[in-house]
């Protein structure tokens, strides 16, 4: 640790506090059953159980949370909100966590919201969502060069099954107003 | 019965043989579908992770031009058939209806391109319409070249019915079966029925999905085929199946729902896109066509099954 001691509390500007509010109202009631951490497919590759980081909102462990992965690897399958004996919205509750650190701007946080960022860019320039748009989206955003080499096999088949198709206008900016509305009434503009 | 069909980006790009599947089967079965005029994405599984206001906002424009634009011609339900356009859909009648202020800022944010969302308009899955509106016994009718015996693990997925049981149990779903049964089929018992397959996650993180595909396919062991009633299962479970081998998984081929009725109610395998499928090789579909439904000798002027593949 090198004599460095971590701050359990964080004073988080604004936008933070508000997010960390409505997680902290989510999970208020939570009563650490550990239903939703057996229910979850993605466990073996989280770090901190999700029993155990409904806790840390509870006690608002703002630099732990965020330095987790575990939110990440939420696929938003939602058994655990369907199991949860207390009715919690939890995976709304993960969903939050990920807005959260991209506010806040955690590590590994522009890298694990690039595919969610370059699918609704690709929404809010088309209306819907073209996929060979999107795909160039995320490798941009990604910033890994070997990420598109990966979809190289696949991008092959899909092309050979007639799957690909040349990205056109499609809804055009229909999309745009309501993009910008919605930035400006969340403070994100 | 008409429904106002809103089809989903997927069903417009890899997942076409789907949306051409849909509307074969439904016409069939005497559902009238009638496309949204100019319906935009739902936002998929990436809204939320970016913006809570959005997450309800892009499927409440849909509804909310269903609500005005086709109420006139008695369209007051929303067909969708991929299951995260049903849920997102489904959210904004259950989470922002009935509260007041979330409401208010959706239709704020709606009122941006003229439009508002008052909650009239009711969201159906396909399955749930299959289920609850046609019934088994409707598709039976239907049927001509029955699947034989052919062994079909139904795969439902998570988001139709977490966390939303609207039609079936979400424990241990079996609105697919009377289907399978009414076709001639034979159902796969398994666990993995309800489990998730990664979803987008296979995106930044395979490795972690690749383990839920591998689970998946090593239980369908057994199966002739398993039928999904969602485009991005259907991705994942039929992609990545190399990779999934290495982990303990095989190969099965993997069908829509739609495909494999419309297959037993007559319709060729080019109806319904069966070689648009990544996992339907040649040797696949002649196996399937082997087993299934190679029943007497089709109408002379069919074309010859195995062109393409």
């Amino acid at each position: 640790m090198n004599g460095a001691v971590r701050e359990t509390w964080s004073p988080a500007p604004e936008a933070d506090q508000m997010v960390l509010k409505e997680l902290r109202e989510t999970v208020g009631a939570c009563m650490q059953c550990g239903t939703c951490t057996a229910s979850c497919p993605n466990w073996h590759a989280m770090d901190i159980t999700p029993r155990a980081m409904w806790r840390m909102i509870q006690f608002g462990m703002l630099d732990e949370i965020l330095a987790s992965k575990t939110f990440w690897m939420c696929s938003a399958c939602y058994m655990c909100t369907l199991r949860c004996p207390r009715g919690l919205k939890l995976t709304s509750a993960m969903a939050a966590l990920k807005r959260l650190a991209g506010i806040e701007g955690s590590r590994g946080a522009r890298r694990n919201l690039a595919f969610y960022a370059a699918f609704m860019d690709d929404v809010e320039v088309h209306g819907r969502v073209q996929e060979t748009s999107m795909m160039q989206r995320y490798f941009l955003k990604a910033r890994d060069p070997m990420l598109p080499l990966s979809y190289v096999p696949l991008g092959l088949r899909m092309l050979g099954k007639g799957k690909v198709h040349m990205p056109g206008r499609g809804r055009g900016g229909v999309l745009r107003p309501l993009f910008a509305k919605a930035r400006e009434m969340e403070g994100l503009s | 019965m008409k429904y106002a069909y809103y089809p989903g980006c997927s069903l417009t790009e890899s997942a076409r043989e789907f949306d051409v599947s849909t509307r074969l089967v439904m016409e069939r079965l005497g559902c009238e579908l009638v496309e949204i005029p100019d319906w935009t994405c739902c936002g998929a599984s990436a809204a939320e992770p970016v913006s809570k206001l959005m997450n309800y906002a892009l499927p409440a424009r849909n509804l909310a031009i269903v609500e005005q634009e086709m109420a006139d011609e008695g369209i007051t339900e929303v067909l969708a058939p991929c299951s995260a356009c049903y849920l997102n859909l489904l959210k904004v009648n259950r989470e922002v209806i009935g509260d007041r202020r979330l409401h208010g800022r959706v239709n704020e944010v709606l009122a941006a391109s003229g439009l508002h969302y008052r909650g009239e308009v009711r969201v159906r899955h396909l399955l749930d319409v299959l289920k609850n509106e046609v019934g088994a016994k409707i598709v039976e009718q239907t049927i001509t070249d029955g699947l034989r015996g052919m062994k079909i693990a139904p795969y439902y997925g998570c988001q139709i019915l977490r966390p939303y049981p609207v039609f079936d149990e979400p424990g241990r779903p079996v609105s697919m079966e009377p289907f399978i049964e009414a076709m001639g089929g034979e159902v796969h018992h398994w666990d993995m029925a309800n489990r998730c397959c990664g979803a987008s996650l296979m995106m930044g993180h395979p490795e972690v999905a690749i383990r839920s595909v591998a689970d998946i396919l090593s239980d369908a062991a057994g199966a002739d085929a398993i039928v999904t009633v969602c485009p991005l299962c259907q991705m994942n479970l039929e992609a990545y199946q190399a990779k999934a081998r290495k982990a303990g998984g095989r190969g099965v081929p993997v069908l829509y729902l739609t495909q494999l009725m419309g297959l037993a109610m007559g319709l060729s395998e080019q109806d319904v896109q069966l070689a648009a499928n990544l996992t339907m090789t040649p040797a696949v579909r002649r196996g399937i066509a082997a087993r299934a439904w190679a029943g007497p000798a089709p109408a002379e002027d069919e074309e010859p099954a195995g062109l393409n593949g």
